[in-house]
């Protein structure tokens, strides 16, 4: 949290760019990759949880860089995707859109709180529903139905939960 | 282009990556009808690309190629008005060579048979005075032609030599109010002056009133008036009005109608009689009745070959019947007895039509006046029958 308190920084200089080591940058985003594929198959109540997304945002928010942001989200997206049976690309440009806004969001607000990151987790959440639900329905030609309610339910779910692991990555930054 | 990919750099990459990753999707992914999306979207995209192309290069082909075509059309469109004119001139050229074929052989059938002598000639232009009615033909003194020469076709006079040139010489026309020719009806031998008014019909002048004059009787040439030698055909009688002491007499000239391009000049006039069948009622040939035809008209009686004149058929009439009686004609003596004749096989009078009691002659069948068809008129003026009626 900012010394101020203010939530919209003043410049994009004034946030601090959250540092991460290497090692981290790869293992988190796999580990979040496994728990999407194999923690459903013996917890099944915990298949709402969208991981991947988290840490795409997690890392986005706090390195407050588009073009790293959304190429993590590329990345884990295809990786979802592969892991998937969708076709190549449907999660990777949903993820790619919401590392790409998250970074931006995070160069002007300062997402150390903890309210602020509730209600990111919640609204990316949301957005990656809702862009999922257009390209299946654009790009696949799936007739999805779109559940608001729960897709709400879920979406504070994920933002609680969301919040819990970006408390946990904090501990994986560097310190300056 | 460094500095514009500098500033938008996130942006840039961002499209990139998602174009890559659609790219990716649409490899992978079919539609309903199997088709992959790839080529749903290069098709989606290059179609309309290539439609537009290929509107605009098929109209701009198009446009040229009509414009070409519009361009030979119009051509072809005038090179066909210029050769259809050129083909109705052939054809005007080639009946007017036709019509000047049959006046020739007119002309050349009058010459022989009339005994006067006469030169061919062509009108070649109009007199220029708006009242006067004259014209010009292509021969002059050269040829003998004189001042006061008649000038007619075989239809009927047309008018005077009034000036004679080296090459050419005007014809004063009968409809010219300076014309004047002695004239007689053919019916009642009535005479009078023809004179031109101006107008295309004539006046006959100085016909007393008690002398008959009727409409439609025919008016020749009297030889009165020493240029127009007697017995050639004027006019018909259109209207007769009594007056006094003389009767006004509207003639409608018959030679005028004829003479639109070739007369003839009288150079030695020779009198001729003036007929005395009207020209509406000489013998004209009439193909026979048709087979199932219930007409019994006398003519059928009588015998075969009486085909001439009212004389020729009474003789062939009567000498059938001395033969029947076995009569030989110049054999009697005199005081002895003649054939019966009270036993004809027809009447001379019941076998033509009646016209005032006279005889007719003895035709297979005499139309009324002005049913003859044309092709008899023609056979009438090919045979060189003079006057002829007047063309309709």
């Amino acid at each position: 949290m900012s010394s101020s308190g203010r939530i919209l920084l003043s410049s994009q200089r004034e946030g601090q760019v959250s540092r991460f080591r290497v090692w981290v940058i790869f293992a988190v985003p796999l580990a979040a990759i496994l728990f999407q594929a194999y923690v459903p198959m013996f917890f099944q109540f915990l298949s709402f949880l969208e991981m991947p997304l988290l840490v795409v945002m997690y890392f986005a928010l706090m390195r407050r860089s588009q073009i790293s942001g959304l190429l993590l989200g590329c990345v884990v997206g295809l990786a979802q995707d592969s892991l998937s049976k969708n076709p190549l690309g449907v999660y990777g440009i949903v993820n790619t859109l919401v590392g790409y806004f998250a970074a931006s969001v995070g160069a002007r607000i300062d997402v150390d709180q903890g309210v602020v990151r509730l209600l990111l987790s919640f609204f990316f959440y949301l957005f990656q529903q809702v862009m999922y639900w257009v390209l299946a329905r654009a790009l696949l030609g799936q007739q999805l139905a779109f559940e608001v309610q729960k897709t709400l339910l879920l979406g504070v779910l994920n933002a609680v939960v969301g919040v819990s692991v970006f408390h946990f990555l904090d501990k994986l930054r560097e310190t300056a | 282009m460094e500095g514009f990919l500098n500033r938008y750099r996130s942006i840039t990459v961002l499209l990139l990556v998602i174009f890559a990753q659609l790219l990716l999707i649409a490899v992978r992914v079919k539609n309903k009808q199997d088709v992959r999306v790839i080529r749903v979207w290069a098709v989606t995209a290059v179609s309309p690309a290539a439609r537009l192309l290929e509107g605009l290069r098929g109209g701009s082909t198009g446009f040229l190629h009509n414009y070409i075509m519009l361009h030979d059309a119009d051509g072809e469109n005038r090179r066909l008005r210029e050769e259809n004119g050129r083909l109705k001139l052939d054809n005007i050229f080639l009946r007017n060579e036709l019509n000047r074929a049959d006046r020739a052989q007119a002309l050349a059938m009058f010459q022989a048979r009339t005994a006067s002598k006469a030169v061919a000639a062509t009108i070649i232009m109009m007199g220029a005075g708006s009242n006067s009615r004259d014209v010009f033909v292509d021969r002059g003194s050269s040829v003998g032609i004189m001042r006061g020469m008649a000038v007619v076709t075989p239809d009927g006079i047309v008018g005077i030599v009034r000036a004679a040139y080296p090459t050419a010489s005007e014809v004063l026309l009968i409809t010219d109010s300076d014309f004047a020719a002695g004239v007689v009806t053919q019916k009642t031998q009535a005479r009078g002056t023809l004179k031109g008014d101006g107008t295309p019909t004539c006046k006959i002048d100085y016909v007393p009133t008690e002398d008959k004059v009727e409409v439609g009787d025919w008016v020749y040439t009297s030889g009165d008036d020493r240029v127009f030698p007697s017995g050639f055909p004027v006019g018909i009688v259109k209207s007769v009005r009594p007056g006094q002491p003389f009767q006004d007499i509207l003639v409608e000239p018959v030679g005028l109608k004829a003479a639109q391009e070739d007369v003839l000049i009288l150079t030695e006039a020779v009198h001729q009689e003036i007929p005395d069948t009207p020209v509406n009622n000489q013998p004209i040939y009439i193909a026979p009745p048709p087979p199932n035809s219930n007409s019994s008209s006398p003519v059928r009686e009588l015998p075969p070959g009486t085909v001439g004149t009212e004389a020729d058929r009474l003789r062939t009439l009567y000498k059938t019947v001395g033969e029947q009686q076995n009569h030989t004609y110049g054999e009697g003596e005199p005081g002895s007895r003649p054939p019966d004749f009270s036993k004809l096989p027809v009447k001379p009078g019941t076998a033509t039509g009646a016209q005032g009691g006279s005889p007719q002659p003895a035709n297979p069948a005499t139309p009324p006046p002005g049913t003859q068809p044309p092709t008899a008129r023609r056979s009438n003026q090919a045979a060189g029958a003079p006057g002829g009626p007047p063309k309709e």
